[in-house]
């Protein structure tokens, strides 16, 4: 016992002069440096993922100590609530898959489109085309509710009764059927972002010579020109965006709240698993079960990251392997 | 000749014939783009009797400021005046662009131009957390501001917004186009690392500083979630909470010309100051590539 005592004492204090030859060697800038980067991004990143996984597995209400209940929060989930199954899941899958790579598709085109302009008209066009994403959800909130508001006042109402589109004002933001409608076009218009713009400028500084040669290596139109040389001359920033769309559709969470002005919304038809997280952890107090589905929210975004970076990295490895024929 | 100027679509000059169609796809596609954001504008210097005529007109006849007088005058629930929201959400907004920037460049250097052990793994880590979706964490983020004592302060507006994983990335990587031999040259010369950080990196990697101040005010600026969440007292709380408390309150039409003021003030800096660096971000993001 005292031998490993002393063991331990020595190892530490070997430790310690390690440290601090290392320090001097100049490095103590680059301590100094990272520091305050690393510490916020621990506290304020890392910490929160850990603090919610450890809280996943207990029940919390954030009064009395939590208690470790194992599995049960994830077994409730899948098992018992019926909302995140039958409703809340599927709307968030389907609200990601219509917005993250809908997005994704859409900012490409724009940006393949706008990087055949010359750069004065180019530049306005970016410009109106990445101005909606740069206000979060509240200033736009605002808009939305005067354009999509329930009664005739509205202003889409009030185009559809003029022409006699409807015969009588439509709900959009109440009503079950029309609020996720609503709340992808609202997140899709607002969706060429910080991506879009890496893509712009990938598409402006993929290298010509590589358009001359795949022309004389017999590349015949558009379409195969953006799958054989664009797409893969600047798959960074096609990754890059990637990452973007899918974070930003899974955080787009809130507007369906917003836009219909209550947690839950209108017969749970715009809820995402980022509302149920609120509803959980703010509303209801059970913060171990809002820890549960923070879980999993992030699991599944990490899912989608990993789907798309494969299917970019086969895409290249296919087109390796034709390169070796 | 035609493949030749086939080639040279990309990035054109001048404007040439084959370019028209590319206009007429983009042109309609930027006007419905564009018009929310100018109804937003119109909406903003409606007078009462415009907002209120049925069927809605589009297009504002008599431009008045009423609806900006009329947001000043109101108060938060505690009487709290207008502008106190106004000056929180500056002073927040300043703090995080100035330190996030900082934070991002010193780490970005280190993470660049330094060779230790941990190097790869901590820029693995911070570019796995571009993937990082804040709004799941809202709760045990809540659960660290009280524990560390700063719920219902300013600190709790501006410390979660600091380390920001794209700004990193992004000053990482346009760090690494400069030439490692300015460095060494620079060393031999006896320049240590907070002389090379701020009279050769800052300098030349400026584009991307702007990029990612940009980033930071954009988040800092309009964020609720924080005032929302982790700052229940009416003299800390932002300007974008303010508006997002009227638009929950008012639904009738008469609120909405004064929440449409608010929301301009909001909307506004973010437009003007990408006008004028856009150029700036332009050039970050061309070294944007995860690789």
């Amino acid at each position: 016992m005292k031998n490993f005592l002393l063991k331990t004492k020595k190892f530490f204090s070997n430790m310690g002069t390690k440290i601090s030859e290392w320090l001097d060697k100049g490095n103590r800038t680059t301590v100094l440096f990272l520091i305050p980067y690393v510490t916020m991004f621990l506290v304020f990143i890392v910490l929160p993922i850990i603090i919610a996984i450890g809280l996943s597995f207990t029940y919390y209400n954030g009064i009395s100590a939590p208690k470790f209940i194992g599995f049960n929060n994830y077994i409730y989930l899948f098992t018992q609530d019926s909302v995140f199954m039958k409703t809340i899941l599927p709307n968030t899958l389907l609200f990601a898959l219509v917005v993250g790579p809908g997005g994704y598709v859409l900012s490409f085109l724009l940006a393949w489109v706008l990087s055949q302009l010359p750069h004065k008209s180019r530049t306005v066009l970016a410009l109106i085309v990445y101005s909606p994403s740069m206000t979060s959800g509240v200033a736009m909130t605002v808009l939305w509710k005067t354009i999509f508001s329930g009664d005739e006042q509205g202003y889409l109402n009030s185009i559809l009764l003029r022409f006699n589109f409807i015969n009588e004002p439509i709900q959009w933001l109440q009503s079950p059927e029309y609020l996720m409608p609503v709340m992808i076009f609202v997140t899709l218009w607002s969706s060429m972002g910080i991506g879009f713009l890496a893509m712009l400028s990938g598409l402006i500084n993929v290298n010509k010579e590589l358009y001359e040669a795949a022309y004389i290596d017999g590349v015949s139109n558009r379409f195969q020109e953006i799958i054989h040389i664009t797409i893969p001359s600047m798959k960074n920033q096609m990754l890059f965006g990637a990452v973007m769309a899918i974070v930003g559709a899974f955080s787009a969470g809130s507007i369906g709240v917003q836009l219909s002005g209550s947690n839950p919304t209108p017969q749970n038809a715009g809820q995402l698993v980022v509302n149920h997280i609120d509803d959980y952890g703010i509303l209801r107090k059970e913060l171990g079960m809002s820890a549960a589905l923070s879980v999993i929210l992030l699991i599944i975004v990490y899912i989608f990251n990993r789907l798309f970076t494969r299917l970019f990295s086969e895409r290249e490895a296919k087109k390796n392997v034709k390169a070796t024929k | 000749m035609s493949k030749l100027l086939n080639s040279s679509r990309f990035n054109p000059q001048k404007f040439n014939r084959n370019q028209i169609v590319f206009y007429v796809i983009m042109i309609p596609i930027a006007i419905f783009m564009a018009l929310p954001i100018v109804y937003l504008f119109v909406s903003a210097f409606k007078p009462l009797d415009e907002l209120l005529e049925f069927p809605p007109k589009f297009f504002v006849r008599h431009i008045t400021f009423q609806n900006f007088i009329n947001l000043f005058e109101q108060s938060g629930s505690t009487g709290l005046p207008i502008y106190r929201y106004l000056i929180n959400s500056i002073i927040v907004t300043s703090i995080v662009t100035v330190l996030s920037v900082i934070l991002s460049s010193t780490a970005g250097y280190i993470l660049s131009k330094k060779k230790f052990k941990m190097r790869k793994v901590l820029f693995e880590i911070n570019t796995l957390s571009l993937m990082f979706v804040s709004c799941a964490v809202v709760i045990p983020r809540f659960l660290i501001i009280s524990k560390i004592g700063i719920i219902n302060t300013l600190f709790a507006h501006v410390l979660p917004l600091l380390a920001i994983p794209v700004g990193l990335f992004l000053i990482k990587q346009f760090i690494d186009e400069i030439p490692n031999e300015l460095i060494e040259a620079a060393k031999i010369d006896g320049a240590g690392d907070f002389f090379i950080y701020l009279k050769i990196i800052l300098p030349l990697i400026k584009p991307a500083l702007i990029t990612v101040a940009i980033l930071a005010f954009q988040m800092a600026w309009n964020n609720v979630e924080t005032s929302n969440l982790y700052v229940n007292k009416e003299e800390f709380q932002t300007f974008a909470y303010y508006l997002s408390t009227l638009t929950n309150n008012s639904n009738s039409i008469a609120g909405a010309g004064v929440s449409a003021a608010a929301a301009l003030i909001i909307f506004v800096p973010n437009l003007v100051i990408f006008i004028f660096l856009q150029a700036q971000v332009m050039d970050t993001m061309a070294h944007s590539g995860i690789k």
